[in-house]
């Protein structure tokens, strides 16, 4: 008897996706997919919208990443309004932009890697749900739980002082920012009111973090290394000297092996080498590199892409742990799923170090903030969001009105990966597994969630979060249902 | 977080104020409501100097949430809700541990088994849920949603003087 088994919503993953799969009556999996209730109606409610309002209400799109669409619509409207392509900007609104980001990096990663990962390190994918959480963290390692909250604090009062405040930023607008730091903002951030909320401690914390992972690692390399791994391409911005940067830079792709496959372009001109494909079963695309095309043209996005395009991190700490990452494959690229939490941690210590290196710049403090230059029709705006390159493209007439509004979400690059994801740890799993239990459906997740998909989806009436697991046989009879 | 006008943080127990919690997007319809209305009860009790009152928002909570609950004597989260009745339900919230978060986000009860594992503070709490009636990206909240606000507006108002 053929079985189906669906799992939705995915849970720890913003949005609603769902996962089914499909036992043949051997008991081996005949085809897994993750399905993606994705909003895709947004760019048409920016139409119409003066351009300048952009920056602010792309924020509507997303209550996890606000900062990051906020960011990427105004890199898009600085080129609408001459100012450039992220590089004509003062010195100002760009180092103020940047810590903005790095503070979104800081807090975002650090969300990922203590609440939404580590109970599965910590614990084990198959370990009982009920402890699996960040509340079972809290209770087995308490100094861990509170560095955690006051990480994510961190990270926040950072966006709140460069973007005005918590909830729909206006502090990036185009050609620049609204506004720099104060030197008593400054001061705070970087040497706290007496307290850890301060920019040194986040370097130590973060340093921390990355030996706690290591120490797992060493503990459980074989599954690090195979769960779930599987070669791809990997694409991401770079600095143009290819040192990693989240904030500006050229696009560049590597496949398996490292080749360059997408060479530093200008993403002004991504539309000349990204694709979408549309397939019927999801409502999210599919994009893949046009030069490649469809089946082998996909590619990964996001800390361990990041890792595998960047040269070097230009922080020295980071730098020093990037040296070691690497080591671990011979300098090769890397494919292996799990090491995406290594990355992000990497990443997680990179920002704090670049938020220190940014609170002792005096140019935060400066006047100068914003440029603009001959009127464009269009503009296209790329960050590399904590979850991976994010793509905003606009085209504005000359009513300045917003007349096309174009973009690609990171989550959206990685779902052909995540699709391969959820296959590889199905049949690895489930074949044959008689019994399905839930440590073996979280097993699904934990693939999943090592992307940290967000899927948009920022309306979350209270009380609808449950977790379904639903069993079907071939003629659409309900089996057995599992929910929590 | 911002404090009401009289309010006192000298770490007593009496001394902290009650915290208002709004959740939600506003920029997206009626999941608002909860923001709205804690911007409405700062305003209030800045008008009326009610102190002894803290307000404070966000897109969703989350675990460093669980400290400011830890430094108040009660918790009111406001939120929209899709569900029930209307104008508004208004009941007694206790942490919950067994919690099986579905997102970047954590449930109410889940913010205060946090604060109460991690630093041993168990605040009474309450959840104030608005009824919501439509969540499309840029669109004002709905003329339905608005009564609900003024009534929950009124009836917290009242709530709140009495604490």
């Amino acid at each position: 008897m053929t079985r189906k088994i669906v799992i939705e919503p995915v849970t720890r993953v913003e949005g609603h996706g769902k996962v089914t799969i499909h036992l043949d009556d051997e008991g081996n999996v005949a085809q897994s997919r993750f399905h993606i209730v994705e909003f895709r109606g947004f760019e048409r409610f920016v139409q119409g919208r003066p351009y300048w309002e952009a920056p602010v209400l792309v924020q509507r799109l997303c209550g996890i990443c606000p900062v990051s669409h906020h960011l990427a619509g105004a890199k898009a409207m600085d080129v609408v309004v001459g100012a450039g392509t992220g590089e004509g900007l003062t010195p100002t609104a760009e180092k103020i932009r940047r810590l903005m980001h790095y503070g979104q990096i800081f807090q975002s990663h650090s969300l990922h890697f203590f609440h939404l990962a580590s109970p599965d390190l910590l614990f084990g994918y198959d370990s009982p749900p009920e402890t699996r959480n960040v509340i079972g963290i809290a209770m087995a390692n308490r100094e861990l739980a509170t560095q955690a909250v006051l990480m994510r604090k961190y990270g926040q009062e950072v966006i709140a002082a460069t973007a005005g405040k918590k909830i729909h930023g206006t502090g990036a607008v185009p050609g620049g920012v609204n506004k720099s730091l104060t030197a008593e903002e400054r001061d705070r951030l970087l040497k706290g009111d007496g307290g850890p909320l301060n920019a040194g401690q986040m370097v130590a914390w973060a340093q921390s973090a990355l030996e706690l992972f290591k120490e797992y690692y060493r503990t459980h390399k074989d599954f690090i290394d195979r769960f779930s791994s599987f070669p791809s391409n990997h694409l991401s911005l770079v600095r143009k000297d290819g040192a990693l940067d989240l904030y500006h830079g050229v696009l560049r792709a590597v496949d398996a092996n490292g080749k360059r496959i997408l060479n530093d372009v200008d993403y002004q001109e991504y539309l000349q080498h990204l694709r979408e494909e549309v397939k019927s079963w999801s409502y999210m695309k599919f994009p893949f590199l046009k030069a490649l095309g469809r089946e082998n043209g996909w590619y990964r996005v996001g800390p361990l892409a990041r890792l595998n395009t960047a040269d070097f991190i230009p922080t020295p700490l980071a730098q020093k742990e990037f040296e070691g990452y690497k080591a671990a494959t011979g300098g090769k690229p890397n494919n292996m799923c799990m090491h995406t939490h290594w990355a992000r941690l990497i990443e997680i210590l990179h920002a704090a170090e670049k938020m220190r290196e940014l609170l002792q710049d005096p140019d935060i403090l400066g006047g100068d903030l914003v440029v603009k230059g001959r009127r464009q029709p269009e503009g296209v705006g790329i960050i590399e969001a904590p979850r991976g390159t994010l793509i905003h493209h606009f085209k504005v007439g000359e009513d300045d009105l917003i007349q096309m509004a174009n973009l690609i979400v990171s989550t959206t690059h990685n779902n052909e990966p995540m699709n391969r994801a959820v296959n590889c740890v199905a049949r690895s799993m489930l074949t044959k597994a008689g019994e399905i239990t839930e440590g073996m459906l979280n097993a699904v997740e934990v693939a999943i969630r090592a992307y940290d998909p967000c899927l948009s989806c920022a309306t979350h009436a209270y009380g609808r979060m449950p977790l379904e697991v639903l069993l079907y046989d071939d003629r659409g009879q309900l089996l057995a249902r599992r929910r929590k | 977080m911002t404090t009401g006008a009289s309010s006192s943080r000298d770490g007593g127990n009496s001394a902290r104020p009650v915290l208002v919690y709004g959740y939600g997007n506003p920029g997206r319809q009626d999941d608002g409501l909860g923001i709205a209305l804690v911007d409405r009860l700062e305003s209030w009790a800045a008008a009326e100097k009610i102190g002894g009152l803290a307000f404070d928002s966000n897109y969703q909570l989350n675990a460093e949430d669980a400290l400011a609950v830890a430094e108040s004597r009660a918790v009111v989260f406001v939120d929209a809700t899709g569900e029930g009745e209307g104008p508004f339900e208004f009941r007694r919230l206790a942490p919950q541990a067994a919690i099986a978060f579905s997102t970047h986000a954590m449930a109410p009860e889940g913010v205060l088994a946090f604060a109460a594992e991690l630093y041993g503070a168990r605040p009474p709490a309450w959840m104030m849920a608005i009824r919501g009636h439509a969540w499309e990206p840029n669109e004002p909240p709905t003329a339905a949603a608005l009564l609900n606000l003024a009534a929950a507006q009124e009836f917290l108002q009242s709530w709140l003087r009495g604490r």
